[in-house]
């Protein structure tokens, strides 16, 4: 037995898609050392046993949608002592934050056949717009390696690494050869936070953005070369930014500008996507 | 200085490879990889970029092919020679706790002996560069040290391309190497001699050549030779006024310029981690879930990242305009009052590889073009 008593742990699922606690059940080498070192009160997609509050260590997954989640936030926040936003959902409010930039209303006409069932907010919000927020994972999901660097500063009392500069810094590390500089392909990767050790680009693809805006993003420059020097419609750049983190404040504001400048032409979920922009080469 | 030069026939290359390696050297040169000409690894000659050249310029880069059969009929890539000098990430020493408290040190991996074959003139001033910051002094960097000392250095004298982003010429690097290395190949492409002109810079060179079959260099392979480096010279795609270049760059710290280059710099740090001579690195302690276990680990920074000045609790260069002030002041002004020369050895690497297209000559020469702006500008 650890000489100390181990801190309460627990994970806390939102609107989300669950990958971010994947990506804790994912740690499979380091589980047995983390149910070692913590207590784990509360995880339902591991155990259905539960513990009751308060708890020491609160991840929170997914993003609030629904008035029950405002008051469930709330309430974990009031018995959590470290309260983390884990993941896109949680931190910007995910990839169905695409309703912040529609009619909700209509949404619900069109999809379920009962709508005055739907209980649900007009916008899809993180957490951190309704409660202090200790620190927030980026990433969709966030990587292993971030999510143990979480764990284990907890454990020691000290401040998590968590690096805010763009992706091209560590695909430079990693001596991967640039996709836009080289093939031409948009990359979302100089106005994208690191985290996910440039995964895309290793594979040949542009960042797609998944870990959200960087410390300072240059989107109007970026975007600028993508439409001038690539030669990619302006229009098409919209579904590069309304992905999984359309609605950090950094790629929201690209996206509504576009849209703007763009208003009397199709609407931005008819626009091909963000694959088929990738593909686009600056050959012709 | 060279101790004279020799033939060898392209086919040989694969018995320089082949010597080098049998002397126990691990032989890094240029390959193709993922869209551009990256060094590695070499297994054989097979692997380095034969009949591929390279279309540079501002944010672009494309492998083209030549209608030749040469091997190093293109300018520098992506990489430098800096990767395995300065190994990045890098365990300083890593420490485990035994179970009756003591801490048990493991020191770092043991270096492998590189042959760096194809090292441009350029970049072998760049490590000139580095050797006076990591080398000279009282804080010697034993990890550089080692690999430096063991380097077996193969120069490839700049021909049979046409350099579009390099100015070499302007910060009197290149074309041609002179110094620095054990062998200095310059590849001659005449049809149905195909051959190298090989200099001998050490002793060490010339013990290696003793394995590979060679003739004396006649008097028109030198001229050869010379006329195809010349060429590359006159082919410059940038060039830089150096002259008064530092003054006239601390004269000009309010110029309207930055403002202009900060909006469209994305601040990625792409200009400073393809730099040869960029040598900045932050140190991380890291540890396991246990606690028993810690590494202090080294990697290359970049002065492009709000972190890189974080003290005391705030970042000091919050704005993309002062933090591209650092960087070029750094490369053009300050390394000169730092350690004597420029930080920039016109590789032209930070032009092709930002991402944007910054172009550092054409930035500087705005720059340092209207002195003592600042009095205008406020
Ligand atoms: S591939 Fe993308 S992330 Fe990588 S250096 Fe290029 S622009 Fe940056
Ligand atoms: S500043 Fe640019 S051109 Fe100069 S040495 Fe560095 S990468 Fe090469
Ligand atoms: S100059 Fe270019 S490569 Fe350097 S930080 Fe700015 S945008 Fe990135």
């Amino acid at each position: 037995m650890p000489r100390r008593a181990r801190p309460k742990l627990a994970v806390w699922k939102f609107a989300s898609c669950d990958g971010c606690q994947l990506t804790l059940l994912d740690c499979e080498d380091e589980l047995l050392a983390i149910a070692d070192r913590f207590h784990i009160a509360y995880f339902l997609e591991a155990s259905s046993a539960t513990v009751r509050g308060p708890y020491d260590l609160s991840l929170v997954e997914g993003s609030i949608t629904t008035p029950e989640e405002v008051e469930r936030i709330h309430a974990i926040r009031r018995h959590s002592r470290v309260l983390v936003a884990m993941g896109a959902c949680a931190t910007a409010g995910g990839i169905q934050a695409l309703r912040n930039f529609a009619d909700v209303a209509e949404f619900k006409r069109i999809v379920y056949a009962s709508p005055e069932y739907i209980r649900t907010l007009e916008r899809s919000l993180p957490a951190s717009a309704f409660v202090p927020v200790d620190y927030e994972l980026p990433g969709c999901p966030p990587s292993k390696e971030a999510v143990l660097e979480l764990l284990t500063a907890f454990l020691q009392g000290r401040k998590p690494r968590i690096p805010q500069h763009s992706v091209c810094i560590d695909c430079k590390r990693h001596g991967i050869t640039c996709v836009m500089v080289a093939e031409g392909t948009p990359c979302l990767g100089p106005v994208t936070r690191t985290g996910c050790g440039a995964l895309c680009p290793r594979y040949r693809r542009g960042c797609y953005g998944c870990f959200g805006p960087m410390e300072t993003p240059n989107t109007t420059s970026l975007n600028t070369w993508f439409t001038q020097q690539l030669g990619i419609q302006e229009t098409r750049l919209l579904p590069l930014y309304r992905s999984f983190n359309a609605a950090a404040p950094a790629f929201a504001a690209v996206a509504l500008g576009i849209s703007a400048a763009h208003v009397n032409e199709r609407s931005g979920n008819e626009l091909p996507f963000a694959s088929k922009v990738e593909r686009a080469r600056d050959d012709g | 200085m060279a101790r004279g030069s020799v033939v060898i026939e392209s086919a040989h290359l694969r018995t320089l490879i082949l010597t080098l390696q049998r002397e126990g050297y691990q032989v890094i040169g240029p390959t193709v990889r993922d869209g551009s000409i990256v060094y590695a690894e070499l297994s054989s000659d097979g692997d380095l970029p034969v009949g591929w050249t390279d279309e540079q310029e501002a944010g672009h880069y494309r492998l083209r092919r030549r209608d030749d059969q040469a091997v190093f009929g293109y300018a520098v890539g992506p990489h430098s020679w800096k990767r395995f000098l300065l190994p990045s990430p890098f365990v300083l020493w890593r420490a485990r706790r035994t179970a009756d408290g003591v801490l048990e040190e493991t020191p770092p991996a043991d270096a492998p002996r590189y042959a760096f074959l194809g090292v441009r003139s350029c970049d072998l001033h760049a490590i000139r560069v580095l050797d006076r910051i990591v080398l000279a002094g009282t804080a010697v960097d034993p990890i550089y040290a080692h690999r430096r000392e063991q380097a077996f250095i193969v120069t490839v004298q700049c021909a049979n391309f046409a350099p579009r982003t390099c100015f070499c010429v302007s910060m009197g690097t290149g074309p041609r190497a002179t110094a620095g290395y054990d062998l200095a190949l310059t590849e001659l492409l005449e049809p149905g001699a195909h051959r190298f002109v090989v200099e001998i810079g050490s002793e060490r060179g010339a013990n290696l050549l003793a394995h590979v079959p060679h003739r004396p260099a006649r008097a028109a392979d030198l001229r050869a030779a010379e006329q195809a480096i010349a060429r590359t010279a006159t082919q410059m795609g940038r060039r830089l006024d150096t002259n008064g270049l530092k003054a006239a760059l601390y004269a000009n710290l309010e110029h309207p310029r930055w403002n202009d280059v900060a909006e469209r710099c994305l601040t990625c740090g792409n200009c400073t981690m393809v730099c040869p001579t960029c040598f900045c690195f932050s140190v991380e302690d890291r540890t396991d879930l246990s606690g028993n276990v810690t590494e202090r680990v080294r990697q290359f920074d970049v002065c492009f990242t709000t972190a890189f000045t974080y003290t005391a609790g705030t970042s000091h260069r919050h704005s993309a305009r002062a933090r591209y002030r650092q960087w070029v002041l750094h490369k053009l002004a300050t390394w000169v009052d730092q350690f004597g020369t420029f930080g920039c050895v016109g590789c032209g690497r930070c032009i092709t590889w930002c991402p944007v297209g910054i172009d550092i000559t054409e930035e500087a020469a705005v720059l340092s073009s209207r002195r003592g702006a600042g009095a205008e500008d406020t």
